[in-house]
């Protein structure tokens, strides 16, 4: 693939260096953390997830602390805001996105997360469950008493 | 070939008319190969963590008398980890645009802010254990503390490992110059440090926001 590695000039005309074995082999794929845009648009990206991110951070410090908002609700909140932070982190500094070239980043991701939320849930309900169906402390004292 | 949109929308090719197939286009480039093959081992070791996180989240309110998270936990100080971890993972960004430019001078002081940033997130962290055990909240005074020693140290230990990999890092930097594996390793120290942070998020969200409850 020679004769695709100088058809991608820089935008800036020669103003951003970049090296060509470093960004311009790359006709059909992205690697996570790959922006392949001009340097002042990937900075614009990473501002733009920073502002995000510090908003979700502070949003669930605050929404831990303040007793204005309904609390049963509160830890329910809090998860979505984490979610909401790593998706954030994903696409605005990870660089994840659903463009083609980066369906194999996607699906790697997808199973990763299939599997975390099979790992977590899986032991929170196994543990509820077993907790739910043992007999207490006290209880088998009594058993071995009588 | 200005691609102003965010990530994947690479413009068609001007020539040839290739689709944008990655199958057609042959074996991907080695940087491609790298970044891929790092990622899988990011999302395995996010796999691990996550077995850490459900340690914790089943043990979390076994504190066997002892101290609990709400006694235990300063949202103060975890809002000061949290903001230094944030910024030292934007400033690793920098230090990766600072790479794409051939910037020597920006990216020395990307580094320098991200190793200082991620320094103050570790002395922070390891005040707080001390302080911890000060008070007699150890690993091995309840299944709570045990679960919040394995999770929050393992995230601690690989904060510890990103920050001696960035020194050796600025190292290679300094004296091989930009060469190609330099480049691919600069690359995946710079997933590994914002994966740090993303695992961050889920912990100060489940251990201290959730579990000071």
């Amino acid at each position: 693939m020679t004769d695709t590695a100088h058809d991608h000039a820089p935008p800036g005309g020669g103003v951003t260096p970049h090296d060509t074995a470093l960004h311009d082999t790359a006709p059909h794929d992205t690697a996570p953390g790959d922006s392949r845009e001009e340097l002042l648009s990937s900075l614009k990206a990473y501002v733009i997830g920073l502002a995000l991110a510090i908003i979700l951070t502070a949003t669930s410090f605050w929404a831990a602390g303040t007793h204005v908002l309904w609390q049963p609700g509160v830890p329910i909140g809090l998860a979505v805001l984490a979610v909401a932070q790593m998706g954030v982190h994903l696409v605005f500094f990870l660089h994840i996105t659903t463009g083609p070239d980066n369906t194999n980043n996607v699906l790697a991701l997808a199973f990763g997360v299939l599997i975390v939320f099979l790992v977590v849930a899986g032991s929170l309900w196994i543990m509820a469950n077993l907790s739910a169906n043992t007999m207490p402390p006290e209880m088998m004292d009594l058993h071995h008493q009588r | 070939m200005t691609a102003t949109t965010l990530g994947g929308h690479e413009p068609a090719r001007p020539h040839h008319g290739m689709p944008a197939s990655a199958s057609a286009a042959g074996p991907a480039p080695k940087r491609i190969i790298i970044a891929y093959g790092f990622w899988l081992f990011l999302l395995s070791d996010i796999v691990m963590f996550s077995a850490f996180f459900a340690t914790f989240a089943v043990l979390g309110k076994a504190t066997a008398g002892g101290l609990t998270g709400a006694e235990l936990f300063d949202a103060r100080n975890v809002a000061v980890e949290t903001a230094l971890l944030l910024f030292s993972s934007f400033s690793c960004g920098m230090m990766s645009l600072a790479m794409d430019a051939r910037h020597r001078q920006a990216f020395y002081l990307g580094a320098a802010i991200t190793f200082i940033l991620g320094l103050g997130f570790l002395v922070l962290e390891m005040r707080e254990f001390a302080d911890m055990v000060a008070r007699g909240a150890t690993a091995d005074r309840s299944a709570f503390l045990s679960g919040f020693f394995t999770l929050v140290g393992c995230h601690g230990a690989h904060v510890v490992v990103g920050l001696l990999w960035l020194v050796v890092m600025v190292a290679q930097v300094a004296d091989k110059g930009w060469r190609a594996t330099v480049c691919h390793r600069l690359m995946c120290f710079s997933l590994f440090w914002h994966a740090l942070d993303i695992i961050w998020v889920a912990l100060f969200t489940i251990v201290y926001l959730m579990g000071a409850r």
